[in-house]
Order: structure tokens, then C-alpha cells, then sequence
């Protein structure tokens, strides 16, 4: 008896500490704190995406509430790290949505973990803005829920567009064997016939892979191919840009958003020379032409972030942060309050707003609300990223 | 050369480069093993904690050869460390506890290395530069001759350890029955941290090797830990010959597979081929069989 | 040459508790069947019972429901590691399978939930019959590489088959339909989950006082004795393995309906690694200490989300002090303590 008895006390005992049961959550008055409640891929192998969004959201929540908050009100962090996991992502979302009571969502690294959780988002009709890629998170739209970023698909277009110019019509695929890669692969697959575009090679590689010289000599042995699309995120784009030069393939190689920051050029090192790819205008803030509206908006995220953690530390996946975060300022300002329909409403009538990707205009029937012209064209040149012409 | 020689040679060539990093990692693997029986699942980390520490010091402006023998060291305490705190404490339990401490002990130091040193990727410079060397046709980079150089390097030396030193013959005593080693005066406590500390070693290496191939972060350990336990697995425990055979063989079945069947299913294949192997050979290709006393 | 003086088994602990079972008394042994059979069951009845009540909101159900479902499947893996001692670290590669089998089967062939359920555990059972064989040949560490393999290409094909599974990003799961009414929220999963629990549970603590158990603790104290006392070691194995392979896939089937969505990290190699630690922090042959090895690593995630960056400093450090502390793991040397206690006390 012992044995079983000792074994229920814990059980039950466990359980009531862990679940925070003797604290119930306080109801909500006007001026407590407005609860924002996040969930990122902090940690695994989409970390850099998470990492940059997590310091972004939290640098710029503290700014937010240095500078008198929001309508008046302080504004709470609420985050969990999902570490890419979407089932994680679903525990956490129902833990910010029944137990944290936030009044927003914002995150989702990546498309696995904002796809797992939308159902529950939906039902619970609480604003929901995503920072993943995926195409599928607002195609079909669903009302309560947003993105930041362009889309895989708007990469692909921008890629192809792009070698329409420089009369390459023969393609190969390299795609990751991760969400980001599979997904991508699809949508240049997807549409590659309207833009002429013959996908004549597709091989993919693992998430830890070291070595991707087989796939690519494969490629580069086959009939006729123009120029080579690696789509993927982490150090795998680095090590493939490294094998192409190892191999002396010389063919244009395009990279995908999903290497969008400095780090992709430390770790290509020379190799990446020449490898372009469809990027927001962040990466060039400078470059920028000083009447260009976008240029006080990226010019001056990346002098925030950089001062903090460092020069040239700053990624594109920063900006999707920050763009979220102030897409639901401004629809809290808009709408006068917090209250979830109300700044829904809002958000789908944001007009203009500029952000890091670029001018923000939704509708009912478009939650992401960008152009293929806030997508640039950009060249590894020196070192540096240069726009294309 | 006719192309589809040089083909083969490039898959042959692609596949002992990453071969040769499983290498490396299955040999940490099997020398604990050796020693304590424990398979160490932080092993992996023990890479991560190479790449990482050099990474470190050099950004703390440490020069390339000074950073990478500080980062060894670093490492080493760390390996040290576990065996003393960790798995001394424990000596009497089931070999799957020891196995559980091991992937507690992996958890805890990719956290304090995310907490102290970030979770970004970082990249080493080669150490011979970053100019292919032509083969038949095909190419290889110096970095890779590097590792492998360094692999054959240990093999070389960990032989002539266990074969001429009295150290090495005690953790070879060790290994066949511990207690008839402890009875002719082997001092098996420091055989048992002696081992995690040559690991651990081993370990960093192999990380600070292939940094300059593959950049290394926090996590980097996870995927090279499984890798270098299935090589070791592979070669048969406990033999470092195997280990990089072993380790040799999945690079170059993964290359293969990819270049000639499907870089979707290559992984698959690689652990197809594993299987196939312990069902013909249940101790591994080098593996000895075992008997079991009653 | 006699290289390993350690019996195959991956468990020397479930061997000296045999002992202690078999010295006992008639009388004795049958209290204390009475005490884990009766008492244990009822507890735990008891505690599921009483539970609810202090379950507040949908994220408690899905935590509480969570620890059920990994309960499940730690229940089996603990007949296969504790009582058998056959490590896998592919268990997860099997919940991943029965999971992807009713999410597949109902949403893309619109095949009932309460069909597609026992089929994806047929499905699995005769998988892991097919592989038991071979892969149970390998012992120790080999034995462990061979299910990690298992599990890794299960992980792989359900990765790589988009156009079936939806690929590294998921798919979404159709709720089940128990006679045309959707069965949705916390609280109804939760006592669909208990019930299984309970059931699985009971299905254990039967198995190890059968005479298939007798023959099992057989296997953990020597192989060889065993076989030559005329016990067919390798069908017993069998056995065991392809009941606990049905088990983690009858709980994927009930993870994916109550999600209502599969990602392929239910089939990852760290899935599988996280089972395992269940069943050995809980306690190694004790079917209440993989109970309670779920609930402790179900919830810790939970609890120690909000350390954020050291959520995994702490985790590992935690799971290092117990296992140095408790080698045995939770149950059992707490069961050791009271028991001490008790005798002293009575005398």
C-alpha cells in the first residue's frame, strides 16, 4: 500500500504546485498592463529566427513602456520558447490564451508552429500576428489571424523574376529537408511554369548535414543547368555555398530570405561573393536612396539593435518582430483599446504603414498586406550586401 | 578521366569528409566505453564545447593555436568534471541511469554555453585556407585532409597508448573486468576519469576540426553525437579501428546514397545499412563476441 | 573472450528485486500483490478521479491529458526496459507511427477515428513483430542502436512523404466523432485518456504477475539461465516488445485526436530519449514509477518555462541530482525509504 500511496501524494501533489493553481490569474481592470503573450523558436535549429525576434520584442516593449506605454497603459512580455516544436506550440499557446489571458499573439517562428496553432487561436478570437513564411497562414485568410513577412512563394516569384532578366530558363533546386526548405521547394515548384522557369534538378539535405558536395556535383553534372536556388535557413545555405565554390561550379546561386543577415556572409566567408538573394530593404538601410520612405524606418532599427548586441547583427527575422509589434500598436491606437475585435478590425484596415519589409496595406482578403516591390534583389558583393539594379 | 569516374570520385571523397567528422566523434564514443561501459550521450557536446570555447577565445583575442589549446583544455575540465560529479557519484547504478546522467549532464552544458556565449552560429577560419585541391578531377578541401590527417593522428597514438604504456594497459584491464584489474593494483577511479578526460579531448578536436567546414553553435552536438554513436556502433564498440571504419562507411554510404539514389532518403539509407549489419553481425563489423557468463 | 561480465540485460536493478519477490513468503507475496494490484490501481483511480477538480482551465486538460498520454507509453516501455530489460530508444518512432496513421487514415481517407485508431495499433503490432526478431538478437548497446535506427527511419519517411503526411510542418487531424457528435475540449479527452491509462496500467501489473512476467524476470537475471531452464527467452521478448510498440501506437492515435494535429517531432529521436528517461527516473520495473516519470518530465517544461534561458541548465541539472541521488529512480527507493520506516516504526 505504501508503495501506491506515496506515488498518488506526489502525483496529486506535483501536479496542483506545477499548474500554478494557487494563484488564479486576476481579472482584468483599464489600467493594468496590457498582455502581450509570444511564443518563438528560442532554441533548435530555428533558433537564429527566434533569437533576434525574442531581443527585438523585448527591446522594444521596454522602449514602449520608457516612453509612457501604450494608450496609457505598461505592456507585459508574456513568451515561451517553443524551440520549433509545434506541439510544444500548442501547449504554450493554450497556456497564453487560458492562463496568461494575453490580449495578443505575436510570433511563431516558423510555419509548422503558426499552422499547429491557429485552430486554437480562432477559436479563442484573440489577434494573432505570425512572423513564419509559409504562404498557407494567410492563403486562404483566416480573420483573426496576420503575418510580417513576405512569403516563400514571393521569394520564389522575386528569384525567377530575377532570372528572367539574365535569360536563365533552366533550374536547380536545393532545398533543406526542414519546414522552411520543403515548404519554399513547393512554391518555386508551384510557380516556376509562369515564369517560364524549368526545375531541372531537386535534390535536398538534412538539417546537421556537413558535407552537401554529392548532392551538388549531381547538379552540377546535369544537362544544361543555369543557375542553382538553395532554399533554406541556418549554417546548411553556408555550407552549400562553400561546396559550390569548392567544386568550381560557377552557374548564378540564389539564396533564399531565410539567410538574411550578416551571418550568412561570416560563415560563407568568400565563397558567398556574387550569391544573390530576395531580401527586405533592412539589410541595405544605408544603401538606401535618401529620399526612399522605407530608409528612417530601417535605419533606425538597425542602429537599436546593433547598438545592443552588436554591428551587424542584425537580421531581417528582427525586423518581422518589430513590424508585429507595431502593426498591433498601431491597430490598439487606432481602435482605441485593447479589446480583441475591435483591434482585429484594425489591423485588417492598416494602410501604409511602412515597416522593416516594407509599406504594410491589409484588407479583408489580404492579412499580410506586401507587395512583391518591397522584396529587393541583393548581391553579395565585398563582403557587403549590395541592391541590384 | 572518363566523368562518371570523377563523379564517383567526388560522392568517394564527399563521403570521407563527413566521414571523417563521425569519425572522430565515434572514437570519443568508444573510448569511454572502453573504459566504463557507459555510452556518454554528451559526447556530442563535448564537439559543441571544441568549436564553441575556440570560438570564444578567439573573439577574446586569443590567436588561432593558443585559443584551440585553452578550448581543449576547457573542454578536458569539462569532461573531468562529469566523471567526478556526475558519474563517480553514481558507479554502482544500472549502465541506463549512468546513460540517463550523461544526456542530463548534455542538456545542461548546451544550456549554460546558449546562456553564456549565445545562440548563434559561428564559423573558425580554415587552418590551411580555403583553396580546393584538385584529385583525379575532382576536389577535396584542406580542411578536410586536416581531419582526416588528425583522425589517423589518434588512431596511431591511442594504439601505441594502449599497447605500450602502463596507463593504456590499465584501461584495457580495466575494460576486460574491472574488478580483477582493481585486484592487480589498477587504480580503476582514475582509470574511469582518465577515460572521460582523453574523450573529452577527443571530443573538442573533432569540434574545432570541423568548425572551420560546418560553423558550430550551441546545438551543433545533438546530430554529430548521433552520428558518432551510430559510427562507433557501426565499427563495433569499444574497438577505435571500428569507430572510424565505422565512421568512414556512414559518410561515405550517406554520399552515395545521395548522389546516386536520393538525397531525401541518404540518412535512411545509412541507418538501413546499419541494421543490415548488426542482423548479420550483432557486435559490429570489428566488434568482438561476446559470451555470456552464467 | 569474456568481455562483459554484466548479464545482456540492460538492467541489473529489475534483477535483485526479483530476488527480494521470490524470497518472500506466500503470504507475503501475496499482500503485496494485493498492494499493487488492489491498492495501487485504486489509488491511482482515486487521484484521476479527484483530479479534475482542481483543473481550472483548457491548458491544465491539456497538461494533465499530455501526462496520460506519455503515461501510456511509458507503461509499455517500462515492461520492455524494467521487466524484460530490452532498452529501445525507437519507442517513439511507434507513437509517431499510430499517430500518423489516424491522422492520415481520417483526414485524407475519411476513415472513422474508432477504425483508424485500431488500425494503425494492427498496423504497428505486426511492424514491430516483423523487426522483433532480429533487432531483439542485439543486446545491450546494439540492441539500443538498432531501435534508434527503427525509430529514425520511421522519423525520416514521415518527414520526407509531404504529399501524405504534410511533411516537417504537420498536418492537421479531424477531430473524433463518437456516434456523430465531435469530441472536443479538455475535459472529455480527459477521461477518455484516464480511462486508457487505467487500462493500461492494469494490463501491465497482469502482465508481470503472469507467467509471461515470471519468464521475463527470467530473461533480466540471465538469458542463458532461463533458456536453460527451458524457457523460449525469445518469444516472451517478442511479446513484450510488440505489446509495448501497441501501446505507444494506441496513445500516438489518441495524442493525434485530442491535438488534432501530428508534427514529426512525435517520432524524433529526442521523443524517444524522453520516454526512456521517463521510465528510469521514475523507476526502473515499477509500473507507478513510469507513471510518475511522466507526470515529472510532462510537467517540468511546464514549470521551468518560465526560467527561459536556464529552462535548460536547470532541466538537465535536475535530471542529473535525481539520477545520482535516486539510482533506482523515484518510486522505487522511495518505496526502500518508507518501507525501512515502516519496519522500524513496528518494532
Amino acid at each position: 500500500m505504501t508503495h501506491s500511496f506515496k506515488t498518488g501524494l506526489m502525483l496529486a501533489g506535483l501536479a496542483l504546485g506545477a499548474l500554478g493553481l494557487a494563484d488564479p490569474s486576476p481579472a482584468h481592470a483599464e489600467d493594468d498592463p496590457i498582455r502581450v503573450g509570444s511564443f518563438l523558436a528560442v532554441t533548435g535549429p530555428a533558433s537564429f529566427l527566434g533569437d533576434p525576434e525574442l531581443k527585438t520584442l523585448e527591446m522594444y516593449i521596454e522602449r514602449l513602456n520608457e516612453s509612457g506605454g501604450l494608450n496609457g497603459r505598461a505592456v507585459d512580455l508574456v513568451h515561451y520558447d517553443t524551440a520549433g516544436d509545434a506541439n510544444k506550440a500548442r501547449t504554450f499557446v493554450k497556456r497564453l490564451l487560458e492562463e496568461d489571458e494575453v490580449d495578443v499573439i505575436l510570433g511563431g517562428s516558423t510555419t509548422g508552429t503558426t499552422m499547429a496553432v491557429i485552430p486554437l487561436v480562432e477559436r479563442a478570437e484573440v489577434p494573432f500576428v505570425s512572423f513564419a513564411g509559409g504562404v498557407s497562414i494567410i492563403d486562404p485568410v483566416k480573420p483573426w489571424v496576420f503575418k510580417t513577412p513576405h512569403t516563400d512563394r514571393m521569394a520564389c516569384e522575386k528569384i525567377f523574376e530575377d532570372m528572367q532578366g539574365r535569360d536563365i530558363t533552366r533550374v536547380a533546386l536545393i532545398s533543406g529537408t526542414g519546414g522552411f526548405g520543403k515548404s519554399m521547394r513547393g512554391q518555386c515548384m508551384d510557380v516556376a511554369p509562369t515564369f517560364g522557369i524549368e526545375i531541372v534538378a531537386d535534390e535536398t539535405y538534412g538539417p546537421g548535414d556537413t558535407d552537401m558536395v554529392a548532392q551538388l556535383t549531381k547538379i552540377k553534372n546535369t544537362e544544361g543547368v543555369e543557375a542553382v536556388v538553395n532554399a533554406g535557413f541556418g549554417q546548411g545555405p553556408a555550407i552549400v555555398t562553400k561546396n559550390v565554390a569548392q567544386l568550381g561550379f560557377t552557374v548564378p546561386l540564389y539564396q533564399s530570405h531565410g539567410v538574411a543577415s550578416k551571418k550568412f556572409i561570416e560563415l560563407a566567408g568568400d565563397a558567398a561573393e556574387g550569391v544573390r538573394l530576395p531580401a527586405a530593404a533592412l539589410l541595405v538601410a544605408e544603401k538606401l536612396p535618401m529620399d526612399d520612405p522605407q530608409r528612417p524606418v530601417v535605419v533606425g532599427y538597425k542602429a537599436t539593435y546593433e547598438a545592443v548586441h552588436g554591428e551587424g547583427s542584425v537580421s531581417t527575422f528582427g525586423g518581422h518582430a518589430l513590424d508585429g509589434l507595431m502593426l498591433y500598436k498601431g491597430a490598439v491606437e487606432a481602435a482605441g483599446g485593447i479589446e480583441p475585435a475591435a483591434v482585429r478590425d484594425a489591423l485588417e484596415n492598416t494602410r501604409g504603414y511602412m515597416g522593416t519589409a516594407g509599406e504594410v496595406t491589409m484588407s479583408a482578403d489580404d492579412h499580410l498586406g506586401l507587395g512583391l516591390s518591397a522584396f529587393r534583389m541583393l548581391e553579395i558583393r565585398d563582403g557587403d550586401w549590395a541592391l541590384v539594379e | 578521366m572518363p566523368p562518371a569516374f570523377v563523379e564517383f570520385l567526388q560522392f568517394l571523397l564527399s563521403g570521407i569528409t563527413s566521414g571523417a567528422i563521425y569519425a572522430l566523434v565515434g572514437l570519443g564514443f568508444a573510448l569511454i566505453y572502453n573504459a566504463s561501459h557507459v555510452i556518454n550521450f554528451a559526447q556530442g557536446e563535448f564537439v559543441m564545447l571544441g568549436g564553441m570555447l575556440t570560438w570564444a577565445l578567439m573573439s577574446a583575442g586569443l590567436d588561432l593555436p593558443l585559443a584551440i589549446g585553452a578550448a581543449v583544455a576547457l573542454t578536458v575540465l569539462a569532461g573531468l568534471a562529469l566523471e567526478k560529479l556526475a558519474i563517480e557519484p553514481a558507479r554502482d547504478a544500472d549502465v541506463v541511469t549512468l546513460i540517463i546522467i550523461t544526456i542530463g549532464a548534455g542538456i545542461f552544458l548546451r544550456g549554460v554555453v546558449s546562456v553564456t556565449l549565445g545562440k548563434d552560429f559561428h564559423p573558425l577560419p580554415s587552418f590551411s585556407g580555403d583553396d580546393p585541391i584538385s584529385v583525379l578531377g575532382a576536389t577535396i578541401m584542406p580542411q578536410s585532409l586536416w581531419v582526416l590527417g588528425v583522425s589517423a593522428l589518434v588512431v596511431i597514438a591511442l594504439q601505441l597508448f594502449f599497447r605500450y604504456t602502463l596507463l593504456g594497459k590499465s584501461i584495457l584491464a580495466t575494460s576486460y573486468n574491472r574488478d580483477a584489474a582493481r585486484l592487480m593494483g589498477v587504480n580503476v577511479g582514475f582509470v574511469l576519469l582518465l577515460s572521460f578526460g582523453l574523450s573529452a579531448m577527443l571530443g573538442a578536436m573533432a569540434g574545432i576540426l570541423i568548425a572551420p567546414i560546418t560553423a558550430t553553435n550551441f546545438e551543433v552536438g545533438i546530430i554529430l553525437g548521433l552520428k558518432g554513436f551510430a559510427a562507433a556502433i557501426l565499427g563495433g564498440l569499444g574497438n577505435g579501428l571500428g569507430a572510424i571504419v565505422g565512421g568512414l562507411l556512414l559518410g561515405i554510404i550517406e554520399s552515395l546514397g545521395a548522389g546516386y539514389i536520393s538525397s531525401d532518403y541518404k540518412d535512411a539509407m545509412a541507418f538501413v545499412v546499419i541494421l543490415g549489419v548488426l542482423f548479420f553481425m550483432p557486435s559490429g563489423l570489428f566488434g568482438r563476441r561476446r559470451t555470456e557468463r552464467v | 573472450m569474456a568481455h562483459n561480465v554484466r548479464p545482456s540485460g540492460y538492467s541489473k536493478f529489475a534483477k535483485k528485486q526479483t530476488y527480494t519477490r521470490r524470497m518472500g513468503t506466500k503470504k507475503n507475496r501475496a499482500q503485496m500483490l494485493l498492494s499493487e494490484r488492489g491498492g495501487g490501481l485504486s489509488l491511482l483511480i482515486l487521484v484521476i478521479l479527484v483530479l479534475p477538480l482542481f483543473l481550472a482551465n483548457n491548458y491544465h486538460y491539456d497538461v494533465v491529458v499530455n501526462i496520460g498520454i506519455n503515461a501510456i507509453v511509458v507503461v509499455g516501455l517500462n515492461l520492455l526496459i524494467g521487466h524484460a530489460g530490452q532498452i529501445s530508444l525507437g519507442h517513439a518512432g511507434f507513437f509517431g507511427l499510430g499517430a500518423y496513421v489516424s491522422a492520415v487514415l481520417t483526414a485524407r481517407y475519411g476513415v472513422h477515428g474508432l477504425v483508424a485508431l485500431p488500425v494503425g495499433a494492427l498496423g504497428v503490432g505486426i511492424l514491430a513483430y516483423a523487426i522483433a526478431r532480429p533487432v531483439l538478437r542485439l543486446s545491450g548497446h546494439y540492441l539500443a542502436m538498432a531501435t534508434l535506427g527503427v525509430g529514425l527511419i520511421i522519423h525520416i519517411v514521415i518527414s520526407r512523404e509531404a504529399w501524405l503526411t504534410g511533411g516537417p510542418d504537420g498536418m492537421y487531424v479531424p477531430p473524433l466523432e463518437v456516434m456523430g457528435v465531435a469530441v472536443y475540449g479538455g475535459p472529455v479527452w480527459y477521461w477518455i485518456v484516464a480511462g486508457a491509462l487505467i487500462l493500461a496500467v492494469w494490463l501491465s501489473l497482469n502482465v508481470i504477475d503472469s507467467p509471461v512476467g515470471r519468464a521475463l524476470r527470467g530473461l533480466n537475471g540471465s538469458e542463458v539461465a532461463a533458456q536453460a531452464a527451458g524457457v523460449d527467452t525469445t518469444r516472451y521478448k517478442v511479446m513484450v516488445f510488440v505489446l509495448s510498440a501497441v501501446m505507444a501506437a494506441v496513445a500516438g492515435s489518441l495524442a493525434a485526436h485530442f491535438s488534432e494535429f501530428v508534427s514529426p517531432t512525435k517520432a524524433s529521436f529526442l521523443q524517444s530519449i524522453l520516454f526512456v528517461t521517463m521510465v528510469v527516473l521514475g523507476g526502473m520495473a515499477s509500473t507507478f514509477g513510469a507513471v510518475l516519470g511522466a507526470v515529472m518530465l510532462t510537467l517540468l517544461p511546464q514549470v521551468l518555462a518560465d526560467f527561459a534561458d536556464y529552462e535548460q541548465v536547470i532541466l538537465g541539472l535536475i535530471m542529473m541530482a535525481v539520477m545520482i541521488a535516486l539510482p533506482k529512480g523515484l518510486v522505487p527507493t522511495l518505496t526502500a525509504l518508507v518501507k525501512r520506516w515502516v519496519r522500524r516504526a513496528g518494532s
